[in-house]
């Protein structure tokens, strides 16, 4: 099944970045994210794998850039690739991975691996996995563009323990240094890593303080509100935007909202059915 | 070979694709490069991670990245990002390492590259480079700029004997010929050799190669060289590089699987530090046995095989 997306603007898409308000380009309809919630849902069920919880924090902003925010010429890395399931379900809601593709998910031969393959899915530009590498991927796209002289927005789609990595660091000082504007840094900040809390783990909080050190610009949004994220993924004014979305992982399906274990374990058939169609009365 | 570099990529510079960047590297030596490129010379710091993911990044928007840093800042310290971002992606990123083997000297064993083409052979599609003299560099930019994929580029310090003029470039060259023991050197150990073996006596008669690019996958030795392996059926092989993953294992793995009678065989390799001290280039070679009595003794003993 493909989705067709609503339009609600005719911005021309090659209007340089700045005029390119993100209301222009068409609206991301709440309808359409919780039918695709759903169908990440059952791709997981089908595929019967975890990570759920870091695809469910990190869903609704990489569904509001890919049907709000992205133009042509505009690039998304998403460095968490342990959220590559919500990463293809959004790609299928743009038309770009088949419905029947969805079910291969995991399974032998298939193209859709756990985490984002380097080649052969459309609209994915890097293979990603390891934590720590795709803020420099983001990086470098973006200083090539200014070196090549094209208008380019690049969002870079991190975890909050990813943070922990020093590679990450060392992209953010050289997109700081290079002064990088039309970089936007998204960290979804679930705060539950793989075996513990980030608090717990190796604490950077307040994380937006922390960061705030940095010659970028920091925003702070409820990663799950639409109308929120749209505000704070304005174009920024020369400096490298970071934008801290507070998440819930496993946000979506109450028995496993804010769990550790939703990083690891499957939904149950009951959770399942509970999360798309209600819990049954008592 | 700093300077060639430096001449070579500033003739390359015209290319307005080309993209520099250095991890804190050149001083003294790559002020002409940075002049003539301006915001594509690119200074990332002392982040070798950042940098070679950044020029990942660059070289699949269409730039033409390379990369220069201490070669295990580079192989080492940026292995994933050689693996994941570039090898992984087939992405034409030119990852230009300076000081192969001991190059760098006293500076010390973390500043040693003895094993860096050997895990890098493991990657895929991943050319390697190792120039043998000065002369070389020109076309080892030339030759590393036109492939498709990545490239790693093994710099050190050309030495090529008096009085001797090498054959143009190539990836396999026969430095002089002979009916005797085949000598086969990789990247500047080939002029070691050829010096070693300069006297007026039974060594005259050893046919010594120079090996400039890897893996044997991507680079299989020419028909000559077969043939003279059949003829001889003596070999060695002179590396600046541990012999685990050097030429010298996979040379001989590549002569089995095409049933080359090879009943002498000798590989000389770097050590490591047996001593546990440090000194210069030629120490480090002599504590290896990479040295000119070293290779003399290891060709006699062929020879009389």
């Amino acid at each position: 099944m493909v989705v067709r997306v609503r339009r609600t603007g005719g911005a021309n898409p090659r209007v340089a970045v700045r005029d390119a308000a993100p209301a222009a380009r068409g609206t991301l309809e709440p309808g359409l994210l919780r039918l695709a919630r759903w169908r990440l849902l059952a791709m997981h069920h089908t595929a019967g794998v975890g990570h759920l919880g870091g695809n469910l924090s990190a869903f609704d902003v990489m569904m509001l850039l890919h049907h709000e925010l992205l133009r042509p010429e505009d690039r998304f890395v998403l460095s968490k690739g342990h959220a590559a399931g919500a990463y293809y379900v959004t790609l299928w809601s743009r038309g770009l991975i088949g419905d029947a593709e969805l079910d291969t998910f995991h399974a032998e031969g298939t193209r859709l691996a756990g985490h984002p393959p380097a080649r052969g899915v459309p609209g994915i530009l890097f293979g990603t996995g390891s934590l720590g590498h795709g803020l420099s991927l983001a990086a470098g796209l973006a200083l090539s563009a200014r070196l090549q002289g094209r208008a380019r927005r690049v969002f870079c789609l991190t975890s909050d323990g990813e943070w922990q990595e020093g590679s990450t660091l060392e992209a953010l000082i050289f997109a700081a240094h290079n002064r990088l504007g039309d970089l936007t840094i998204l960290i979804d900040h679930n705060r539950l890593q793989g075996f513990g809390s980030t608090a717990e783990v190796a604490s950077m909080e307040p994380l937006a303080t922390t960061l705030g050190g940095f010659d970028v610009e920091i925003r702070e949004a409820n990663g799950h509100d639409l109308p929120e994220m749209r505000r704070a993924l304005v174009p920024g004014t020369g400096r490298p935007v970071v934008v801290v979305l507070h998440t819930v992982k496993g946000h979506g399906v109450a028995e496993i909202a804010g769990r550790m274990d939703s990083h690891y374990l499957p939904l149950t058939d009951d959770q399942f059915r509970d999360a798309v169609v209600g819990r049954p009365p008592p | 070979m700093r300077r060639q570099l430096c001449d070579a990529l500033v003739a390359r510079a015209q290319r307005p694709d080309l993209v520099f960047l250095t991890g804190d590297l050149g001083f003294g030596a790559l002020e002409p490069l940075r002049d003539v490129l301006g915001a594509r010379f690119i200074n990332a710091g002392i982040a070798e991670q950042n940098m070679v993911t950044v020029a990942a990044a660059m070289a699949s928007d269409g730039l033409e990245p390379w990369t220069y840093t201490i070669a295990p800042f580079c192989y080492a310290r940026a292995f994933e990002q050689i693996r994941n971002d570039v090898c992984l992606h087939g992405l034409p990123v030119r990852m230009l390492a300076n000081g192969g083997g001991y190059g760098y000297g006293v500076m010390g064993a973390t500043h040693h590259a003895l094993e860096d083409y050997g895990i890098l052979s493991t990657l895929p599609n991943l050319h390697i480079f190792v120039p043998a003299f000065d002369e070389d560099v020109a076309a080892t930019v030339a030759a590393a700029g036109a492939i498709a994929g990545p490239a790693y580029i093994r710099l050190g310090r050309g030495e090529m004997p008096a009085g001797e003029v090498a054959p143009a470039y190539a990836p396999w060259r026969r430095l002089r010929g002979g009916t005797g023991p085949v000598i086969v050197a990789v990247g500047p150990m080939a002029g070691v050799a050829w010096a070693a073996l300069a006297a007026e006596d039974v060594l005259q008669d050893a046919d010594l190669w120079a090996v400039s690019e890897l893996p044997l996958s991507l680079c299989p030795p020419p028909d000559a060289f077969i043939e003279a392996v059949r003829a001889s059926r003596r070999l060695c092989v002179i590396e600046e590089h541990v012999a685990q993953g050097g030429l010298g294992h996979s040379l001989a793995a590549w002569c089995l699987e095409r049933g080359l009678p090879v009943e002498g065989f000798r590989t000389l390799n770097a050590a490591g530090y047996p001593s546990g001290t440090y000194g210069s280039q030629g120490f480090h070679r002599r504590e290896s046995g990479l040295d000119a009595p070293a290779i003399r003794s290891a060709a006699l003993a062929l020879a009389a095989a």
